[in-house]
């Protein structure tokens, strides 16, 4: 095994180091909203209702990365909507409507790559393992990194813009309503940036595995703070650092011609920091619960007098 | 219909009755997310029992299967119990994590072997006419995998119909079934063990993914027809056949993947539904929501015409040609409203002047009395 000091430095390895962390930034300090208005599942769904956007931009001549992230955020974002008026409608439960539109669009998108790969023979089979499975460490290209600044970079700077209008309406979305903020418009906008930071890193570590990235980070730092801003920060921290930490091990598990993709040991990594939050989060944490279960038991034995 | 869609399509339909009935049970306990989350696990079962056994046609990997569904509900409702990540969240911790134990001992144990991942998450429905027979007495009975999912369809009725006072209860008052001793924890574990069987019995043929739309989108469009619960049962079995019946032929029509375009289809007879439904469709609210605003301003004309009848101000309030100015309504709706409450018997109209009749004036104290305030 090469020291890590060498492996941070190792040039073949940097885009994927670079790519990830952005990555894990992004997808955390999203996610820290996603999780605070109890919407966890957002990222699962757009990452699957991305497939058929990705194979119509490809369909309308899209063959730029950036055409094909835009195509798969804007049929992500048609599912999250029609979630939305279903619920809105009072047509289905919140839960079986990300389900169905789950389900729905990601048959679509199957159905549609079917016809792709008949069209033009040879292009996606790659492709599509590489979109559910997530890239292998060292295939990404510094290249391949222009979409997350490209479109992460406006994502975060949305965030920042409306942060105090965005954590009204994740806190209190009548009061929101109520002051005369226009809920919905805002509720699309904070919508679109989960779908932006879902799609991103759709490439990078793959479908199933991106929703991990948007519950973890944030589920960990909701262990440490009570307060958005911190949350935020420390969402995205955790977030990139589990991106760095989960891409060297993939890199470190690999063995020559056994190649171990960075989804899976980003997502382990991320969540072993949750747990390890639940854990021993002070004053939240199960470990400190239980400490002051047993202190609260003996102070009340104490004073009823008992031996 | 050619030989491989006959054998497709009875596979389909087979799967997608066995998964129409759990699906019901798992929409109405919104338990939908559990359902997608548990179609993703099952690698990580399967791939797991592989290890230990290194037999590909090992039953354990079924068996695996099927704990792993299991063992994600419990992991997700230990999270829960927490109290420190809510329900959304822990699904959202747990079954990312199992997949990628699933995917990454899959990537550095059996690279060589085959385990192909378009059949793996996609299903493979276009082989059913090429899977073995199964024999019954020696006599030939179906493809294998049909025959499996026809069985465990048969099961999942019976289970339904012999528990459905059971699954009724917990479903909607879980407190109430627990205080009449039902024991709702036993039911919903055995409810989760039979969506795990069923998950992984439509695995093969259908995939991962897919099967949620199985599971979720047949209840779903039952659900908008009926509010009794037997009913939305049989529905849902209907809405499944005909989404796999047209989804098997639309896919051989168009060449395309059947599982998915199942799918679409099973989407597509749910959007048809949302707008068609009779009481609760899109189209039915639009059409109740016009007649209720025709309704109400008939009854605001009688109220309007009964609170100045007999008064100095009769003749101005009641005039035809001055409704508009006292009621704030655009003149071009004054003449509608007036002939619709004439032919209803509310008003009748003598030259420029209203006048409400016995009925109207019911009418319009009834309507006055139901004010709020």
């Amino acid at each position: 095994m090469e020291p890590l000091f060498d492996l941070l430095g190792d040039p073949a390895l940097r885009p994927t180091l670079l790519a990830t962390a952005v990555l894990g930034a992004l997808s955390g300090g999203v996610g820290a909203f996603a999780v605070v208005r109890r919407q966890s599942l957002q990222g699962d769904v757009v990452s699957h209702a991305a497939l058929p956007g990705v194979a119509c931009a490809f369909w309308l001549g899209g063959r730029s990365e950036v055409v094909l992230i835009l195509g798969a955020a804007v049929s992500g974002w048609l599912a999250l909507a029609l979630v939305g008026g279903l619920v809105r409608r009072n047509l289905a439960p919140f839960d079986a409507a990300l389900a169905a539109m789950l389900a729905t669009f990601f048959g679509l998108g199957i159905v549609l790559m079917g016809g792709l790969q008949r069209a033009y023979p040879g292009t996606n089979a790659v492709r599509l393992q590489q979109y559910l499975f997530g890239a292998e460490a060292a295939t990404v290209r510094m290249a391949d990194l222009a979409p997350l600044v490209l479109l992460g970079g406006p994502a975060l700077l949305v965030l920042v813009a409306f942060w105090k209008e965005f954590k009204l309406l994740s806190f209190d979305p009548d009061f929101a309503a109520s002051l005369g903020f226009p809920v919905r418009r805002l509720d699309w906008l904070l919508t679109a940036v989960v779908v932006v930071a879902v799609v991103l890193g759709l490439q990078t570590v793959g479908v199933v595995l991106m929703s991990a990235l948007i519950v973890a980070p944030a589920a960990a730092a909701r262990q440490w703070t009570d307060r958005l801003g911190p949350l935020v920060v420390l969402a995205m921290t955790l977030g990139a650092a589990s991106g760095v930490a989960g891409t060297l091990l993939s890199h470190t598990l690999s063995e020559r011609g056994r190649a171990v993709p960075t989804g899976p040991t980003i997502v382990l990594t991320i969540t072993a920091v949750a747990l390890a939050s639940l854990a021993f989060a002070p004053r939240r944490g199960l470990l400190a619960a239980a400490v002051r279960r047993h202190r609260q038991r003996r102070r009340f034995l104490l004073k009823a007098g008992a031996p | 219909m050619s030989f491989a869609e006959r054998e497709a399509m009875l596979l389909v339909l087979v799967t997608a009755l066995a998964c129409a009935v759990p699906g019901v049970l798992l929409v109405l306990r919104r338990l939908a997310l559990i359902g997608d989350a548990i179609g993703h696990v099952l690698l990580f079962g399967v791939v797991g029992m592989y290890y230990l056994t290194g037999d590909l046609d090992s039953p354990w990997l079924v068996v695996g299967a099927v704990l792993s569904g299991v063992l994600t509900v419990a992991l997700v409702e230990l999270l829960e119990g927490t109290q420190l990540v809510r329900g959304d969240a822990a699904i959202g911790l747990v079954f990312p994590a199992l997949f990628s134990v699933g995917t990454l001992v899959a990537s550095m144990h059996f690279r060589d072997t085959h385990l192909d991942v378009d059949q793996v998450l996609l299903g493979h429905v276009e082989y059913a006419s090429s899977a073995p027979m199964a024999h019954l007495f020696g006599v030939p009975i179906g493809r294998r995998p049909t025959v499996a999912l026809a069985t465990l369809g048969l099961v999942n009725v019976g289970l339904a119909a012999l528990f459905f006072k059971e699954l009724k209860l917990t479903t909607f008052d879980a407190a109430l079934a627990a205080t009449l001793g039902f024991l709702p924890a036993l039911v919903h574990y055995g409810l989760m063990t039979v969506v795990s069987l069923t998950a992984v019995a439509a695995f093969d043929s259908v995939g991962p993914v897919l099967v949620v739309a199985f599971l979720v989108l047949p209840a779903l469009t039952a659900r908008l027809l009926s509010d009794r619960l037997h009913v939305v049962f049989v529905l849902s079995l209907v809405a499944a056949a005909v989404g796999a019946v047209l989804g098997v032929r639309a896919a051989f029509f168009f060449h395309t993947n059947t599982a998915g375009m199942v799918a679409v289809t099973l989407g597509v007879l749910y959007g048809v539904t949302l707008l068609v439904a009779p009481k609760r469709g899109l189209i039915a609210a639009e059409w109740q929501r016009f007649r209720r605003r025709r309704t109400f301003a008939e009854t605001v004309l009688t109220i309007h015409l009964a609170e100045h009848e007999d008064t100095p101000a009769e003749p101005d309030e009641s005039a035809f040609s001055g409704l508009h100015r006292h009621l704030d309504w655009q003149p071009a709706d004054v003449t509608g409203v007036v002939r619709r409450a004439e032919r209803h018997g509310l008003v009748t109209r003598t030259g420029d002047a209203l006048r409400l009749t016995p009925e109207g004036r019911r009418h319009a104290r009834e309507a006055f009395a139901h004010l709020p305030g």
